[in-house]
């Protein structure tokens, strides 16, 4: 398994877990966690993911989800676990 | 697993603090292009040049958006270009930098460094030839940086050196006058320089190094100041702890992006920097760190000690990140590529004088400061005999990269532009040191060079 963090911020609006995880689905993510919360009216999500059998290269789907998130006004990122992991555990 | 506080942490750091890894290097030795034809020497560098670094780009491209955090810059070093061209029969090595020019630009980099010689205790053949050839090779190249290094707290000062590195630095002014001087901005006269630093203008590969080796430099002033601004008020030791959590995290990521480099090219890990390096942009500024520490301006009094604490502190937190730290690591305090040290300087908050005391405490030294020009070359050397000597006595790095702008003078400012920021110019004293420096011979090495 490769573990990759999705994470979306931003102004909330109807449908983004759907089209996100559509998205993610059409690239063949497997989706192993969400938490969703609104904070101060802004909409944040993390996702942990699994890309092991991505259909695309992983700096495609980066763009791909950042184009996504142009579209539906939020800022979506997705990142390799790793860079959480060496930031924040020893 | 990581929860969601961790990783928002994280991306505001990247979004909001200018969190970044600002320079992956590539460390090549050129020893086996060694050649007594300049000519075969040449083909011989660019080739491995271009053959080792052929990836590193695309690498590091690659890994920036696999983890989501920006890498500025990708760069090379290499071996001394004295130590090889001194073998061949050129007379003049201009030829030799625009082969590295050449090869840096062939593989995509922004900067190649390595044009340099270590002469802190005297010259070699290639030494001399090179240092000549300093001014028009940085008038005729574009990406390449040149470095000198002329003392140590082994060797002493070589004031003969520090003499010729002044007179260099006027001519490199005046052969780049269309750009104020900006040859000048790619040359660092060093004492004590070290063999691993990725940070440009003074990176070279030195001769204990490996033939190929992954350096990476971190930075995130933005970050430091951000955590700073939330222990506002608390005494030094809750300062010094922050800074040192903060350091922390920053170069853990250095060690990750080092460590996937590596593992991409099938280069070896160097080490990690762990330099607060600023850029002009506003919230990247080491001097706005001294600032949220108390100080109205960076440059008052106190500036010494809070970059003291701060130069420390960033080592402290960073040394147990990575497995193999190096290079510089500490904060740097460039003038003209820090928003607040242009603001301090502008206003007359930040002298000279003060920022050489405070390069007894920072990582290097005077840095990117733009002097009047019509300071004479013997004042130059003079100011480069100062540092030296900080760096002799103190067993530190110390440099100069000091822009004598041609038709500049006090009041003006000088647009460098892109990480090269703006430079106020500044001033310095009136009063000659044109016998002092005209004396030459060496300082001799101080008495705890001696620690066999």
């Amino acid at each position: 398994m490769k573990k990759a963090i999705v994470t979306v911020v931003g102004k909330d609006t109807v449908g983004i877990i759907s089209s996100v995880s559509g998205v993610l689905s059409e690239n063949n993510v497997n989706i192993l966690d969400i938490s969703q919360t609104i904070l101060d009216g802004m909409f944040t999500m993390m996702m942990i993911v699994d890309v092991e059998n991505i259909k695309v290269g992983f700096a495609q789907l980066s763009d791909v989800m950042s184009q996504l998130g142009a579209k539906i006004g939020v800022d979506i990122r997705i990142q390799l676990e790793e860079i959480f992991e060496a930031m924040h555990r020893i | 697993m990581i929860n969601k506080g961790e990783a928002y942490e994280t991306l505001h750091m990247i979004e909001n603090e200018h969190l970044d890894v600002r320079t992956i290097t590539m460390g090549i030795s050129l020893l086996d292009c060694i050649d007594s034809s300049a000519q075969k020497a040449c083909e011989r560098i660019y080739d491995k040049i271009t053959k080792k670094a052929e990836k590193l780009v695309k690498t590091g491209e690659d890994i920036e958006k696999d983890f989501g955090i920006p890498i500025i810059n990708k760069r090379v070093s290499v071996t001394p270009m004295a130590l090889v061209a001194g073998a061949s029969d050129a007379d003049n090595y201009v030829m030799f930098a625009k082969t590295m020019d050449k090869a840096a630009k062939e593989v995509g980099v922004n900067f190649i460094g390595g044009f340099s010689a270590l002469v802190q205790k005297g010259f070699a053949k290639g030494d001399k030839i090179l240092i000549d050839s300093i001014p028009q090779a940085l008038a005729e190249t574009d990406i390449v940086c040149s470095s000198v290094n002329v003392g140590s707290t082994k060797a002493g000062i070589n004031m003969d050196a520090v003499r010729l590195m002044g007179e260099v630095i006027k001519k490199s002014a005046d052969l780049t006058k269309a750009s104020d001087g900006f040859g000048c901005a790619k040359l660092v006269v060093f004492a004590n320089a070290v063999e691993d630093n990725p940070f440009m203008a003074g990176a070279f590969h030195g001769v204990g190094e490996a033939d190929c080796v992954i350096n990476v430099g971190v930075s995130g002033p933005g970050v430091v100041k951000c955590a700073l601004e939330k222990v506002k008020g608390a005494d030094f030791g809750t300062v010094a702890e922050t800074i040192k959590k903060t350091a922390f995290k920053v170069t853990r990521m250095g060690q990750l992006v080092a460590r996937e480099a590596s593992q991409r090219l099938g280069v070896p890990f160097g080490i990690v920097d762990l330099s607060l390096a600023p850029t002009p942009a506003v919230g990247d500024s080491v001097a706005y760190i001294l600032e949220e520490m108390g100080l109205e301006k960076c440059g008052t009094h106190g500036t010494t000690a809070a970059l003291a604490l701060l130069n420390d502190a960033v080592k402290k937190g960073g040394v147990f990140a990575s497995s193999s730290v190096g290079g510089l690591s500490g904060a740097f305090i460039p003038v003209s590529e820090d928003a607040g040290m242009i603001s301090a300087a502008s206003i007359g908050a930040l002298s000279l004088e003060k920022l050489e005391a405070m390069t007894c405490v920072c990582s290097v030294g005077l840095d990117m400061i733009v002097i009047p020009g019509d300071t004479t070359a013997s004042t130059i050397s003079a100011i480069i005999a100062d540092e030296a000597a900080i760096g002799m006595i103190n067993n530190k790095t110390t440099a100069v990269r000091i822009i004598p702008a041609p038709g500049k003078k006090v009041g003006d400012v000088v647009e460098f532009g892109g990480l090269l920021g703006t430079g106020p110019v500044m001033k310095v004293s009136e009063f000659s040191s044109e016998e002092f420096i005209a004396r030459g011979g060496r300082i001799p090495a101080p008495i705890h060079s001696l620690r066999n």
